[in-house]
């Protein structure tokens, strides 16, 4: 099925927001529908009957569902690249 | 006495325990080792002398005082860097976390430094974990301790080349597809994944959440038993480690190889494995045949598909984890980007090496409308088929056994340029994250030169099985003791 196309690399960067130089657009092209052909062996395998796993927990947990203290906001934002007034400052949100 | 840093954690918490030695000789030799070989192998990125003879001597003052004497008491311990402590740096082998200091430390640090253990340093590793060399880490090349032109694994390739080159005893790895055994095996040491829910993964880095887990590494599995004893538990901060009573791994090494079955699944390893490999596989076999056990052949139908449907269900994981890498609330962000769209697109490009970038893409096109059905659903129902072959195979056997890799550690930019053939190395180890089930790999022999590796899967949370083999394994084997020649 796969062949993926520079096309298909750039939608699928922009949902990534992933900005990508020509030569990445190119070289994942090629590299990825080099590894998709080698995962189309899944599709040979009968999975109508199967039910998907999406994890491998056999004895997890749910703890209470009581309120707690979570960090102290001024420690969060020590890692913040451009913190203000208790908040993460960002650029414009829409187009110049 | 052999040297400090020749000893195993057990031999060097006993030595300690019993004041023969102190805590603070202990880092100071491990450190002197460290200074000694680190510029030939580049197995940290960073070294924390200070608190690691600071945090020592806490240790000695404690049992100066007469308190109970913990179960890694001085033992030092090297840290995959994708594990948290907190206000030092957390990089996971990434330039956009270059700046990052986590205000919280992982609760598997704090567990081993409760135990008394004293973390030397963060060690390097492929970055975000995406990888089976450390090639990929955007920091340093980490050699081989065997042959310094050769890779030592990845992606927790600092921590298994750390306890090969002798400057700490235990260190911590994270497995998400073979990454704590593959670089066990290539560096000749033991590695412990241990089943998916038995370590608390709060203050790890997510890579993948549905197949991360976090183990020991150490050179005998007498010390990978007492480590996990310390790591392993339920833990309120992370809500999928498991409610189960944790056994007393040490009391288990005891138990020998008698009566156990070993399944092979010869059919799977007809092709592809190295001869070396599979020569000494086989003596391995034999060995714990003369220790009682017992080989049974079984077969796991779906592992062929196994490659394929792991590295769709954890790049489309990584794709939704490392989302929260945008430059807004920690980390890299790029220089005056006109619009926050941009801040985005630009962060991500400067921030992300190459193998991260092409798994974001692969696990992002195959979660995207159109595909997802064909690609992630599929690959969900064909991980069901895995874990159902392990747990068919599970009733005719104790253990399964296998290569740990079908190569020995090859050399750099051997398959740096082929994606795909890096992600064929993995073969044998990413079944087990697949179906959440724990794996042992213990270092059995050299080939060329190289470390070979024995791989021992077992039933979800039977870690017990696992390490009394091992151990036996080991008592009847000298392999462990080798050492590399690194001046």
């Amino acid at each position: 099925m796969p062949k993926v196309t520079v096309e298909t690399v750039d939608h699928v960067a922009r949902l990534a927001r992933l900005s990508l130089t020509d030569e990445e657009r190119a070289l994942f092209a090629r590299q990825l529908d080099q590894i998709l052909e080698y995962a189309e062996s899944i599709q040979s395998l009968d999975t109508d009957a199967v039910e998907p796993m999406s994890h491998a927990l056999t004895a997890g947990t749910f703890r209470a569902d009581v309120p707690r203290e979570g960090l102290a906001r001024d420690r969060v934002l020590e890692s913040a690249p451009d913190p203000r007034d208790g908040l993460f400052r960002v650029p414009r949100v829409l187009g110049g | 006495m052999s040297a400090l840093h020749e000893l195993s954690a057990s031999d060097i918490r006993r030595k300690v325990v019993a004041r023969e030695v102190s805590a603070e000789e202990v880092a100071k030799a491990h450190l002197a080792r460290l200074k000694a070989v680190e510029g030939k192998v580049d197995a940290y990125l960073l070294v924390l002398e200070d608190r690691a003879l600071e945090k020592a001597r806490a240790v000695d003052r404690a049992l100066a005082e007469g308190r109970p004497a913990p179960a890694l008491a001085g033992v030092p311990v090297a840290i995959k860097d994708v594990l948290d402590i907190e206000g030092l740096p957390t990089t996971c082998g990434s330039r956009i976390l270059e700046a990052y200091r986590p205000p919280f430390t992982a609760t598997a640090v704090a567990r081993l430094e409760a135990a008394g253990a004293v973390v030397l340093g963060k060690t390097n590793m492929d970055e975000f974990a995406m990888g089976s060399s450390t090639e990929n880490s955007a920091y340093k090349k980490t050699k081989n301790p065997w042959d310094l032109t050769r890779v030592p694994g990845g992606s927790s390739g600092g921590s298994a080349a750390a306890v090969a080159a002798r400057t700490a005893p235990l260190a911590l790895g994270t497995d998400t597809g073979g990454s704590i055994r593959q670089p066990a095996a290539l560096c000749g040491v033991v590695g412990l994944k241990p089943t998916y829910g038995r370590v608390s993964r709060y203050g790890l880095v997510a890579f993948a959440s549905s197949l991360d887990q976090i183990g020991p590494f150490a050179r005998t599995v007498e010390d990978v038993a007492l480590a996990a004893s310390v790591l392993c538990g339920h833990d309120p901060l992370d809500s999928t480690s498991a409610s189960l009573s944790v056994p007393d791994f040490t009391a288990a090494l005891a138990g020998g190889g008698r009566g156990a079955r070993i399944g092979v699944p010869w059919g799977f390893l007809k092709e592809g494995v190295d001869e070396g490999q599979m020569a000494r596989f086989r003596e391995a076999l034999s060995v714990l045949e003369k220790a009682g056990a017992r080989l049974v052949e079984v077969q796991l139908p779906h592992l062929p598909h196994a490659i394929a449907t792991y590295y769709i269900v954890a790049t489309a994981e990584a794709s939704s984890n490392l989302a929260r890498y945008d430059g807004v609330r920690y980390g890299l962000r790029a220089k005056d980007p006109a619009d926050l769209g941009r801040l985005y697109g630009e962060t991500r490009d400067r921030g992300f090496g190459p193998e991260v970038k092409r798994r974001i893409i692969l696990g992002t096109f195959v979660l995207s409308s159109g595909y997802y059905d064909a690609y992630y659903l599929r690959a969900q129902k064909v991980r069901t088929l895995i874990r159902r072959d392990f747990e068919r195979v599970f009733e005719a056997c104790d253990v399964v056994a296998t290569p740990t890799s079908p190569v020995p550690a090859f050399r750099f930019g051997e398959k740096a340029d082929d994606p795909l053939q890096m992600y064929l190395a993995d073969i044998f180890t990413v079944p087990a994250n697949l179906a959440g089930i724990p794996g042992l790999a213990i270092p059995c022999g050299f080939a060329a030169g190289l470390p070979a590796g024995l791989q021992l899967l077992a039933r979800p949370f039977d870690e017990e099985t696992l390490l009394r083999l091992g151990a036996a394994y080991q008592a009847g084997t000298d392999h462990h003791l080798q050492s590399p020649k690194l001046g």
